[in-house]
């Protein structure tokens, strides 16, 4: 029961952040400030992980292949679809519900703590508008993280399969245009729009309706993230049966 | 002028307030009194439009709140100004910021007029210095003060304060007391405030409403008070042996 009163407060918060929205002026300085906190700012970690993961995948299906009627270019091939299918939207964002997700809940947690909240509301502010909105807007730049870790991840298993002596360029490169399907990149951006609005929303949830103090900030980051990357792995699977299945 | 009707508000199985009217007038400073757990919390966030009564009404210059529509609710909370007990400043904003944030949001004025403004409040409240520095960097004191600042750069009409005094030492305490209450007659607000301190109840309670279990047990002056028959008063206010002792000497005396 609490679950469904949960779900249908999330619908509401959502509704009251599209209302009496926000002077531009100051409206865009917060988005602005929140691309650079969101997306500019997880882009060190995102490029660090794919580079490495791309790397592990390549080097895995390497030392799988024990056949040698197998093409060496399977190595390509296989971290192309790893990355580009599952790695760089799905798992970036469970990395993102961590990173982005926890900073979102502590933030309007600890102003919720703080009673800056209420000052706001107060003041006649839409704090829902006002504090979740710009997020909302940020993070639809996030397609452009997952581009960048799509191009990382590829590059770090070219990088192990060649530099590590499992694949020469020329296969590897053969195996990343091997009957590559354009609509895969365009499954991954919907995947990656649509778990970007997650990140930005149930975080926000979860800081906004808060209710304690300081450790109740903490325990509010952590459910945050459970049950954003709860809901990136079920919409993960519903999206793949409609789009692919 | 702030009229309140027969409030009631309850959470749950908690009935918290159980029919409370009473009435603030403009140009005083009325103090909202009475023990932890008493309602007072409640009761102020009820005037603030926080918290929607149950029952009964409250007007404020005979606008009924619950009969607004939401801009027209949102409109009336820009004239409200609010300092709360912990402050409640934005801690990413320095204190010009934080003072200048309500006209940003509201105004079309431009950046020197709101300059203007806030150099202008900021003074009034006895801070000159502290622009540039972010909410951590100063004291509790300076902090409240900052809070009154952001509350009054508006020209509010209703001032609403909850426990302005709480973690002050009694100097600084004192000094925020004159100045809400020097700031409430220069600018003719309706200030209601929720306050433990007796000093506050002293020295500025021009009206006092005093909160027990949910109810309005009692309601007088600063010059009253000194000399209720009401146990439960005298039991709150007089708690310590120097209080009871102020209070027999100065019956005494006008006697």
């Amino acid at each position: 029961m609490n679950y469904l009163a949960s779900i249908g407060s999330y619908f509401i918060m959502i509704k009251e952040v599209f209302k009496k929205p926000t002077k531009w002026s100051i409206m865009k300085t917060l988005i602005l400030k929140e691309i650079d906190e969101l997306v500019y700012g997880s882009m060190g970690i995102i490029i660090f992980i794919s580079f490495f993961i791309g790397g592990v995948v390549s080097i895995q299906t390497a030392l799988n292949i024990t056949n040698p009627l197998i093409p060496r270019n399977l190595i390509g091939f296989a971290t192309r679809q790893s990355v580009i299918l599952e790695f760089a939207p799905t798992f970036t964002s469970i990395i993102m519900a961590g990173k982005v997700g926890s900073y979102i809940t502590s933030s309007i947690g600890t102003m919720r703590v703080t009673e800056q909240i209420d000052a706001l509301e107060i003041m006649g502010v839409n704090s829902l508008n006002y504090l979740v909105f710009p997020k909302i807007i940020a993070m639809l730049f996030y397609p452009f993280v997952i581009a960048i870790a799509m191009y990382v991840g590829i590059f770090g298993g070219w990088t192990a399969g060649v530099f590590g002596g499992f694949s020469s360029s020329a296969d590897f490169v053969e195996g990343l245009q091997l009957d590559f399907i354009p609509f895969h990149v365009t499954y991954s951006f919907v995947k990656s729009i649509v778990f970007a609005l997650i990140i930005a929303t149930i975080p926000s949830f979860h800081g906004y309706y808060m209710k304690g103090g300081a450790l109740e900030v903490g325990k509010a980051s952590t459910t945050a993230f459970v049950w954003t990357s709860v809901v990136i792995i079920i919409v993960n699977y519903i999206l793949t049966q409609l789009l692919l299945g | 002028m702030i009229e309140v009707d027969n409030i009631h508000k309850s959470f749950g199985e908690s009935h918290v307030l159980k029919g409370i009217s009473s009435n603030f007038e403009k140009g005083k400073t009325n103090l909202i009194i009475g023990q932890s757990g008493s309602g007072k919390t409640v009761f102020l966030k009820c005037l603030l439009g926080l918290f929607t009564p149950d029952e009964g009404t409250i007007s404020y210059d005979g606008k009924i709140y619950s009969e607004l529509s939401a801009s027209e609710q949102r409109n009336l909370r820009q004239e409200m100004g609010m300092v709360f007990q912990g402050s409640a400043l934005f801690d990413s904003m320095t204190v010009q910021g934080n003072v200048m944030f309500p006209l940003g949001m509201f105004t079309k004025q431009s950046k020197s007029e709101m300059q203007d403004r806030v150099d202008f409040v900021l003074k009034r409240v006895n801070l000159v210095d502290a622009h540039n520095k972010f909410p951590s960097e100063i004291s509790g004191g300076m902090q409240k003060r900052v809070a009154i600042a952001r509350a009054i750069v508006m020209n509010p009409k209703y001032l609403f304060c909850d426990e302005p005094n709480s973690g002050l030492d009694p100097k600084t305490a004192i000094l925020i007391d004159n100045l809400i209450h020097e700031i409430t007659q220069e600018y003719d607000i309706t200030t209601v405030i929720n306050t433990h301190d007796m000093n506050s109840v002293m020295e500025i309670g021009e009206k006092i409403i005093f909160l027990k279990n949910g109810l309005k047990e009692w309601e007088g002056s600063n010059k009253e008070i000194f000399k209720t028959d009401n146990e439960a008063v005298t039991d709150f206010v007089y708690s310590s042996e120097l209080f009871k002792k102020v209070r027999q000497m100065y019956i005494e005396e006008r006697n």
